[in-house]
């Protein structure tokens, strides 16, 4: 089997201007923040950011890095509001696709089944169809005629997900309650970059839990980083829970530039992973 | 079809029922005649409509662990650590799969809603491009509106909620539904809570209508907090009490340690 292991920087070297990412998790749940802060650090712009946003999307409108993001919510779960996002949203000027959360996952769908779009009726009467008027509406073509909501396919350059666990060829195992979208975003994607907890031996998989839990197929995986409380703050059940005073923290910043140039020097800018956690672990 | 004529036993309690629980019963009203679907109402006092719903006229139905499963028995709100029984995994893409089929009454907020039942809680501002203050965006109230029944628990009761035209349609109303034709066959919104009373859209024009007022609340005072049109009946009854089975079980089971409270402050 191959060998996929590679940095966060490699994973950076690999993306260009202009792409379109998507990122896993959901809300302030398994997001591979290791990814997003060595985006952050990179000179990468007019980026277009999908996810099921937490502080990710918060931490990259914030940056400038993006010129359109695609979301059906952004929250920071104990926190409803993400208030980095919501200032990049009142400030203007950063372009948006709005859509129903369900609806968001059929777009993923026919981007993973290489179809132009999946029908659905979420989004008929609601500004979802106003505010984004490039989104058609599709009549069936059997004698029921109705007209419906053909969400796009969300076709994506890159995505970015994290894992409990992983083999080195790019096997992906989760551990928590719920996998959310990610294999979807996988498979949606030209090119995946999964980091882990921990990269296993593949026969140890069934050691960490059932056979249900290995769901994303190394065919659909391209770089595998080992980053141990890579999510972080964001929760990762089992592994750790969500770090509630440092989001606190990050999202008080919002309110303080001063604040927020000091967690920008302190964790943003740290040169590597280790060197955040080596912050973190000092606090 | 007057909630106010069921017996009224808190007498055998101890301690009358107080307007949050009152208003929990008038939610929990909603989900009667559900059958054996998804509650799956959003925030504490929803919640414990849900749950009361389900330990007492409506045992049929299953609801969340609020993480990714169906619990199978009678979860209490706010404590943390409650260990749920299991009765089916319900991971979110689950969750969407059952909001599509229909089978789910939902609960949520709303930051504006209009007389038509059209609910904002996306953004407020008159430029999308740029909102004065951006909410929570659409979540699942589209998906929500044309597929599941909804209601509304709405603890500002006033008229910067309560407006003739929303900012932002998130969750559709009549008059949008109407516009869709066949495709909206399955939109019903069922109720809308508020701490002053509980409106339905039983009119011939699906316009929101006075159902029922709380005690100690007046007819002009929901009037007056609310920024459109009303319909308003003749005889508006009062919301009914709970039962002593119900505030029992809402007080000792559902909500130990009355966290309902903290949405009436």
């Amino acid at each position: 089997m191959p060998n996929k292991l590679m940095s966060e920087d490699d994973v950076i070297a690999q993306l260009s201007d202009g792409m379109t990412i998507g990122i896993g998790g959901w809300g302030s749940r398994r997001k591979p923040m290791s990814l997003v802060r060595a985006l952050l650090r990179s000179d990468l712009k007019d980026l277009t950011i999908v996810s099921y946003g937490g502080p990710d999307v918060g931490l990259l409108a914030k940056s400038g890095k993006v010129r359109k993001l695609a979301y059906g919510f952004v929250s920071l779960d104990s926190i409803p509001l993400e208030p980095h996002f919501r200032q990049a949203r009142q400030a203007g000027g950063l372009e948006v696709l709005e859509l129903d959360e369900g609806a968001f996952q059929l777009g993923l769908l026919a981007a993973a089944h290489r179809v132009p779009f999946y029908p659905c009726r979420a989004g008929l009467g609601s500004d979802m169809m106003t505010n984004n008027p490039d989104i058609r509406t599709v009549k069936s073509p059997y004698d029921d005629g109705e007209e419906l909501v053909a969400i796009p396919a969300m076709n994506l350059d890159v995505s970015l997900i994290h894992m409990n666990r992983a083999d080195a060829a790019g096997n992906g195992q989760f551990l928590g309650p719920d996998l959310y979208f990610d294999d979807l975003f996988a498979m949606a994607a030209e090119k995946t970059f999964m980091s882990c907890e921990k990269v296993i031996p593949t026969e140890d998989f069934l050691k960490e839990g059932s056979v249900h839990t290995i769901k994303i197929p190394r065919i659909f995986v391209n770089g595998v980083v080992e980053a141990p409380r890579g999510a972080h703050f964001t929760e990762c059940p089992p592994d750790y829970g969500r770090d509630e005073a440092f989001q606190k923290e990050y999202a008080a910043t919002a309110k303080d530039p001063e604040a927020w140039d000091a967690f920008q020097a302190r964790y943003l800018a740290a040169p590597s992973h280790e060197a955040y956690l080596a912050e973190i672990d000092a606090r | 079809m007057s909630e106010s004529s069921e017996v009224n036993s808190t007498e055998a309690t101890g301690s009358p029922a107080t307007l949050d629980e009152v208003v929990v019963i008038a939610l929990a009203e909603a989900f009667r005649g559900d059958g054996e679907i998804l509650c799956n109402p959003i925030g504490t006092v929803p919640m414990c409509a849900g749950r009361l719903a389900r330990a007492t006229f409506e045992p049929d139905m299953v609801y969340t662990d609020g993480i990714a499963a169906l619990s199978a028995e009678l979860l209490p709100v706010g404590v943390p650590g409650a260990e749920a029984i299991p009765e089916t995994y319900m991971p979110y893409r689950s969750l969407f799969d059952i909001v599509w089929s229909g089978r789910r009454h939902v609960v949520m907020g709303a930051s504006q809603m209009d007389m038509y039942g059209n609910q904002n809680f996306a953004a407020i501002g008159d430029d999308y491009s740029k909102p004065k203050a951006q909410l929570l965006g659409m979540r699942g109230a589209p998906g929500n509106l044309i597929n599941n029944k909804t209601s509304y628990w709405i603890p500002n009761h006033s008229t910067r909620v309560f407006v003739p035209k929303v900012d932002v349609v998130s969750g559709p109303g009549y008059d949008r539904i109407r516009e869709v034709g066949e495709a909206g066959r399955f939109h019903d919104i069922r109720r809308v809570v508020t701490p002053l009373a509980a409106m339905d859209f039983e009119t011939d024009d699906n316009r929101m209508r006075l159902r029922s007022i709380h005690p100690g609340v007046t007819v002009d005072q929901v009037i007056e907090n609310t920024g459109f049109d009303l319909v308003i009946p003749d005889d508006v009854p009062e919301s009914r009490q709970p039962t002593a089975e119900e505030l029992d079980i809402l007080r000792n089971q559902i909500d130990p340690n009355s966290t309902r409270k903290a949405e009436f402050a």
